[in-house]
Parts: structure tokens; C-alpha cells; sequence
């Protein structure tokens, strides 16, 4: 491998929350770590100077919930689309959810997508494997083994793990490897046949709806469960006031579970959907104005511990088609971060720091991955915003392979425009 | 001089009050021309009307043929099953290919909600929704409006009460919108596991009672129990206790107002939404019901192709 020329980022505003810092600095990056940031560096002999001026630079971003399709689906994206559409957004790792076709429960499937990752070289890419096998719900799949191929936690993602029963043997085996288990929070009997949230729009549209119910009785069962086995729990996509509730609740109890919710519950609501815009199905579903404050809430006062974005890609054959049939799920990789710099940022007064706790710093600890600071030492994994940079969303801007997004036409102010990866810019909005 | 702004007939949703009422005086005219001994007149020669239906229909699909016949178009009735997913078309390739043979109104009946208003984006002809999903059934709406406006007269400061499974029901969704637009006032009842989850949206109060919902009521309209739904998660215990508590029978008759009428937007199951006396019963406009659909689908297709041509 050649070396890397050293990387100094000039005069941004760097902001660390693990380090308490946000200061104007110069920062010097060196095989791959991060050396030092102070107000002046000079640059070593060979150095590349990057004026970060006016910018931000923050530890790369963590997105603890996607789905990248391979194996099995790559005509919607594959591990290199996703991870180049991750860059593009700011993101230097995500966990991908073992929805796959096969789906990721076998330490071979597991090290196949950290191989991909690998060559495709854009983002970390680190795996959840499924809680059961084939995720049928019934048989644990063999942890210690997934684990050691690269793992970082186990999920049924896409379906809730239906039984129970199930769920306790998975949180109680968890123990062992103080591993992580992330729940889809589906109570599938009262969902079923829904298409998008159950209220004032599905009655107007004429659509199933999905009572808010639905999840909240799965995330009180998870919870329940968790407290009973001691394990840690977390709760996938957030999308109902109740559910911060009942989430709320169970920590101020003493309940080891943190939970996430995604940039289209706090910035849409099932309004969305008028028109049966199959752009905005998704499961959980887009909800009330009430439950977005309540999401907002939820971020503010630390309850949700993390934005991510359930990165859906599916193509057209799958989006263009009637409501009822049209598959669950939208991109978010390439628009999180704008949206949170727009609305929770612009509009609900939340900081820079706030921001990069909750897409940074709290996902890679919840993930326990090496991530979210920029300590000298640590992993160069740098994001640079810059607040005046615009994205537009359209097909021909978009890195994912896939277009589903319901923000397609629209313009953001604020965006990612450099993310260095180890070291090495992977992104640059300037050179696309 | 009314007009019909829209293209296509979605939903009542989409209608304003001065569209309805321009619709409802078009049929009337329509309806005279039922009566003739030659009931064809010529406005439509060389224009095709496709009747796409993806659900099994017998009335609506005759009204909509007998309609367009009166009118001399076209038509052709394409039954095509449920999923065209199955075979591996998809629906819009289907429309495409429909539309591909240059037809003017493509009428269709769809399973799903929303379906025709996919449709409607991708063709060039008028899309007239047949009843889509648990979504809308908007002919339905007009020609109950009509059925009653000819009786009373009027719509305004009607009450009008719709007993059944309104929730699943887009004959009770339509005709909830275009009474309450037209200035009548809709009472829903029927089993609480039949009401929308918000049925203040459409417009409409829900009464649980029987008795008091049909009280005040000049209109009261029995929808279907839809058999082939019962069964598994069923929405009450039996037919049986249905037809105690929510059919029409001459028991109800003393707490109904003197000049009531009733209606049903058919097929009736006679013995459970109502008995066969009550059906049958002078205050009943079931069948007039039927005759006017074929007046209204007259005048959505008038009314639909003088508008295409009048945009060229």
C-alpha cells in the first residue's frame, strides 16, 4: 500500500462533543489517525491543505440502520452504490440490516459483506446479522460465529421476531457477548393489511391504516423483555409519540435500551401520502404532526438516542405501482443529514453538537465501534459540512442506485461536501 | 351554465358543489331521453368507451354499458382478473397498452384504492373510477343524490343515515362527501367495528344506536354486508345478531319519520341489512336507485367528452 499524503483541514469550526470541543482550528490527519488540532498547524512537507474555512468538521457519521440489498437485490443497490451514496452524505460507517436474499445469518454471508465494503472502499460497512435463522422467527442464529466474522448486532429487521419466547432466549443469550439486539417493532396481527398510519388521511384515502398501537405494543413487550433478561435493547425507527413514551419511561427505570428514529419522522407526516404517493409508504409509516413533535422531543431531551435513516432502495418496478403493492421504504443516506441541518438545527434550535451526538457520537457507541470522535489518535473518519452548500435532490444527483425519495425536486441549504475516510477523502462535492 | 372542470372522474373528493349540481341537472335530461320509446341519441357516435373492470361486476358494469349505448359510443368491457401482477403485466403496462387503441374513457374498477388515480397519470383519455378498493365509488354518490334531490326536491338540510360497514364501504365514503357537500347532514351507523377511524374527516356523525340514528333521518340507506369478507376476524358474531341489531324491519318502521325513503345500493341480501317488506316497501327507491345510474353515467360521459373537445 503507498502511503497517504498527510491531510490538514484549515481553519474550520470543529465540533467534538466527546471531547467537548467547538472552536476554529486547523486539523492534521497522518497515516490514516488523527494527529492533532490546534489553532495553528503548519503543514508537514507534502502535505494537502484543504481550506475548511466557513465549514464545520465533524467525526464522520454513523448511520446505524440500512439496508444495501446485496446480497441478492442489486438491482436496487449494492454494497458500492451504498456506501458511495453514504459518503456522499456525510456517513463513514453504517450498519447494514440482514434483510438480504439471502438474509445475513451465517458468518459467511457476513464476511461476503464486509469483503464488499472493503473493495468498494467508500464507507465502514459493519454488518447486523439476523437474530434467527432465515429470520423465521424460531431458531437463534449461531452469534459467537457471526460475531467473529464481523458483526456488531443482531436484528430480524424488516420483521419483528414474532414469538416472544424467542425474543427472551435472544436477549438472555445476547448476555454472553454483552452484543446488542435491535428490534423491529411490529405487532404483525394489528398491522396486517395496513398500508400507511390508521387515522384522519387513510380515512380520506380510502387506504388500511396501521394503528400507532401496532408498534407500541411491541416496543412495551422488547422492553419488558429486556428488563426481565438484563440485556440491551434497541428499538429501530421510532415513529409514534407513545412509543417516546413508553421509551422514556422504561430508561428513567433503569431499562438498558436506546432506541433511534429516522429523518422522515421528524420531518413529514402521513399528509405525505395525499395523492397515494407510494414515495412516502413506508413501514412504520409516517405518522401525525403530534407524533413528529413528539419525535423532536424525543431527540431533544435524549430519549432517542440516534437518527438513522432505514435506507430503503427500491426501484421503480417496486414504487410505480398501485398503494396497496407498492413496497415499504425510502432512501435517506443522501438527504439525512440536510434534512437535520434544516429542521432540527434550522427550525427546532438544536446545535451542531446536538446533531453529530445523535448521527455520530451515540450511534457508534451504542454500536461499540470505533467511530464518533476525532481525539487525536483516533480513526480519521472526518465529515465537512458546510452550511451554505446545496443539494438537489434529483435521479441525476443521487449516488444510490435506487431514486425513492419523497424529496426529489427539493432543495436543501447545508450538505456534506467532503468525507475523508481513514485518512483519505472519499468524497468531495467540489470534483463529482 | 354549469361546467366539469376535471378530466377525469375520480372520486367526489375532487368535485365542488357547482360541478355536482351541473352533473345531477345533466342527468335529469338523460333521464328523459330513458323514457323515449327510441332510447338512442347520437352525441357520442365514434367515440370508445373501455369498461376495465378488475373486479366482478354486474350492475355497475351494465349501467356503464347500457349508459354509453344510449349515448351511441363504443364500448368494449374488458374483465380482466384481480392481478395482472400475476401474469406478470403490470397495471400500468396494462392501461398503456388499452390506451395504445386510442379509446376516449377508460371506466374502471379496481380492487385497491387509488388505483385509477395511478392510471389517470399515465393515459391520455378521461379515467371515470368505478369504485376503487375501500377508496370511492363517485357515480354511485351522484346517482343517490339524485335519487333523493328528485324526491325531496332538495339536498340542503337533509338528514341522511347510512347504516353498515362504513369503514370498508366506498359507497358510504362517496356518498358521506356528496351529501354533506350538497348541504345535507350524514349520520354513519352500524357495529363500532365498522366505523372509520375518523369519520369527523369525511363529515359524517356516528350514531351506534339504531333507533336514534334513523330517528331524524329522511334518508335511510342499508349498505351490503359484504359475505365474502366475514369469516375470519369477523366484524360482528353473526349474521343473526347483525340483522337484530342493525337490519331494517318493520320494527324499526315506528321510530322512522313518516315521509322517510329508503335505499340500498344493491345487491341486497334480503334478511340481513333488511327484510324483504321493508325492500319492497312503497318508501322504497331501490330501484329507482338503478334507473338513475344509467341517467348519471349518461351524463358523466356528455359531459366528460364535450369537455375533452372543448380543450382540442
Amino acid at each position: 500500500m503507498s502511503k497517504q499524503r498527510p491531510v490538514l483541514l484549515q481553519g474550520g469550526r470543529i465540533i467534538d462533543p466527546a471531547q467537548g470541543l467547538d472552536t476554529v482550528s486547523d486539523l492534521l490527519v497522518r497515516d490514516g489517525l488523527i494527529e492533532d488540532i490546534a489553532p495553528e498547524i503548519v503543514p508537514p512537507e507534502g502535505t494537502e491543505v484543504i481550506d475548511a474555512s466557513g465549514k464545520q468538521v465533524v467525526p464522520g457519521l454513523v448511520d446505524m440502520h440500512v439496508h444495501l440489498r446485496e446480497p441478492g437485490e442489486e438491482y436496487k443497490e449494492t454494497i458500492e452504490t451504498g456506501s458511495m451514496a453514504a459518503a456522499a452524505g456525510g456517513f463513514t460507517a453504517v450498519a447494514c440490516m440482514p434483510n438480504t436474499r439471502p438474509p445475513n445469518d451465517s458468518s459467511g454471508i457476513t464476511r461476503f459483506i464486509t469483503d464488499q465494503a472493503t473493495r468498494a472502499g467508500k464507507c465502514r460497512v459493519f454488518p447486523v446479522a439476523a437474530i434467527t435463522r432465515g429470520q423465521q422467527g424460531e431458531n437463534l442464529t449461531e452469534f459467537a460465529d457471526l460475531l467473529a466474522a464481523g458483526a456488531v448486532a443482531f436484528s430480524d429487521d424488516g420483521l419483528p421476531v414474532k414469538n416472544p419466547a424467542v425474543m427472551r432466549l435472544a436477549l438472555e443469550y445476547s448476555l454472553n457477548f454483552n452484543t446488542l439486539i435491535i428490534s423491529h417493532a411490529e405487532e404483525l396481527e394489528l398491522s396486517a393489511g395496513g398500508s400507511m398510519n390508521e387515522g384522519a388521511v387513510s380515512t380520506r384515502l380510502g387506504l388500511k391504516g396501521i394503528p400507532a398501537a401496532a408498534e407500541e405494543i411491541a416496543i412495551f413487550r422488547d422492553i419488558t423483555i429486556a428488563e426481565l433478561t438484563g440485556a440491551r435493547l434497541h428499538i429501530a425507527h421510532v415513529s409514534t409519540a407513545g412509543s417516546v413514551e413508553i421509551i422514556s419511561s422504561a430508561k428513567k427505570r433503569g431499562v438498558r435500551v436506546t432506541a433511534e428514529t429516522a429523518p422522515h419522522y421528524f420531518s413529514l407526516t402521513e399528509e405525505a401520502v395525499e395523492g397515494y404517493n407510494t414515495l412516502a409508504k413506508m413501514n412504520p409509516p409516517l405518522r401525525t404532526e403530534r407524533d413528529r413533535k413528539a419525535i423532536i422531543q424525543g431527540l431533544s431531551d435524549g430519549t432517542l438516542d440516534a437518527i438513522a435513516t432505514d435506507h430503503a432502495p427500491h426501484s421503480t418496478l417496486e414504487k410505480e405501482c398501485e398503494f396497496q403493492l407498492a413496497a415499504n421504504g425510502i432512501i435517506g443516506l443522501e438527504t439525512a443529514l440536510p434534512l437535520a441541518l434544516e429542521i432540527l438545527v434550522g427550525e427546532e434550535g438544536f446545535s451542531l453538537s446536538d446533531v453529530v451526538r445523535l448521527m455520530s457520537v451515540n450511534p457508534a457507541t451504542i454500536l461499540g465501534i470505533d467511530a464518533g470522535t476525532l481525539k487525536a489518535g483516533s480513526r480519521a473518519d472526518i465529515t465537512v459540512i458546510d452550511p451554505e452548500a446545496e443539494l438537489r435532490v434529483e435521479e441525476e444527483t443521487l449516488f444510490s442506485k435506487s431514486h425513492n425519495s419523497p424529496f426529489l425536486g427539493r432543495t436543501f441549504r447545508g450538505r456534506a461536501v467532503l468525507t475523508v475516510l481513514a485518512g483519505k477523502p472519499v468524497f468531495d462535492a467540489g470534483r463529482r | 351554465m354549469g361546467e366539469l372542470r376535471a378530466r377525469h372522474i375520480l372520486g367526489i373528493s375532487y368535485l365542488d358543489r357547482d360541478e355536482i349540481s351541473f352533473i345531477l341537472d345533466t342527468a335529469v335530461s338523460m333521464k328523459e331521453i330513458l323514457e323515449r320509446p327510441i332510447k338512442k341519441v347520437p352525441p357520442l357516435r365514434g367515440k370508445t368507451i373501455v369498461n376495465l373492470f378488475f373486479e366482478p361486476s354486474t350492475r355497475t358494469k351494465l349501467s356503464f354499458e347500457l349508459a354509453a349505448k344510449r349515448l351511441s359510443a363504443d364500448t368494449v368491457g374488458i374483465s380482466a382478473s384481480t392481478s395482472s401482477v400475476v401474469k406478470g403485466e403490470t397495471l400500468i403496462d396494462t392501461a398503456r397498452n388499452i390506451e395504445a387503441m386510442k379509446p376516449d374513457i377508460i371506466v374502471m374498477r379496481h380492487s385497491m384504492s387509488g388505483a385509477p388515480h395511478l392510471i389517470s397519470r399515465y393515459v391520455r383519455s378521461s379515467v371515470i373510477n368505478a369504485g376503487d378498493g375501500t377508496n370511492e365509488h363517485p357515480s354511485q354518490a351522484l346517482l343517490d343524490l339524485l335519487t333523493v334531490r328528485e324526491r325531496f326536491g332538495r339536498l340542503e338540510g337533509l338528514n341522511i343515515t347510512i347504516i353498515g360497514d362504513i369503514a370498508h364501504s366506498r359507497v358510504a365514503h362517496s356518498d358521506i362527501l356528496a351529501f354533506t357537500k350538497m348541504g345535507a347532514r350524514v349520520t354513519v351507523c352500524g357495529p363500532a367495528t365498522m366505523m372509520p377511524p375518523a369519520p369527523d374527516i369525511l363529515g359524517a356523525r356516528v350514531c351506534l344506536d339504531l333507533r336514534d340514528a334513523v330517528r331524524d333521518a329522511d334518508v335511510v340507506m342499508a349498505l351490503r354486508i359484504q359475505k365474502e369478507r366475514l369469516g375470519q376476524l369477523s366484524p360482528f358474531p353473526s349474521e343473526r345478531e347483525y340483522a337484530r341489531q342493525f337490519g331494517l324491519s318493520r320494527a324499526v318502521v315506528p321510530h322512522l319519520k313518516k315521509d322517510a325513503i329508503i335505499m340500498h345500493p344493491g345487491p341486497i341480501n334480503r334478511g340481513v341489512e333488511m327484510t324483504p317488506e321493508i325492500a319492497d316497501a312503497v318508501n322504497s327507491v331501490i330501484l329507482e336507485q338503478v334507473t338513475n345510474g344509467v341517467a348519471i353515467r349518461m351524463a358523466l360521459f356528455t359531459l366528460i367528452l364535450a369537455d375533452v373537445q372543448k380543450l382540442g
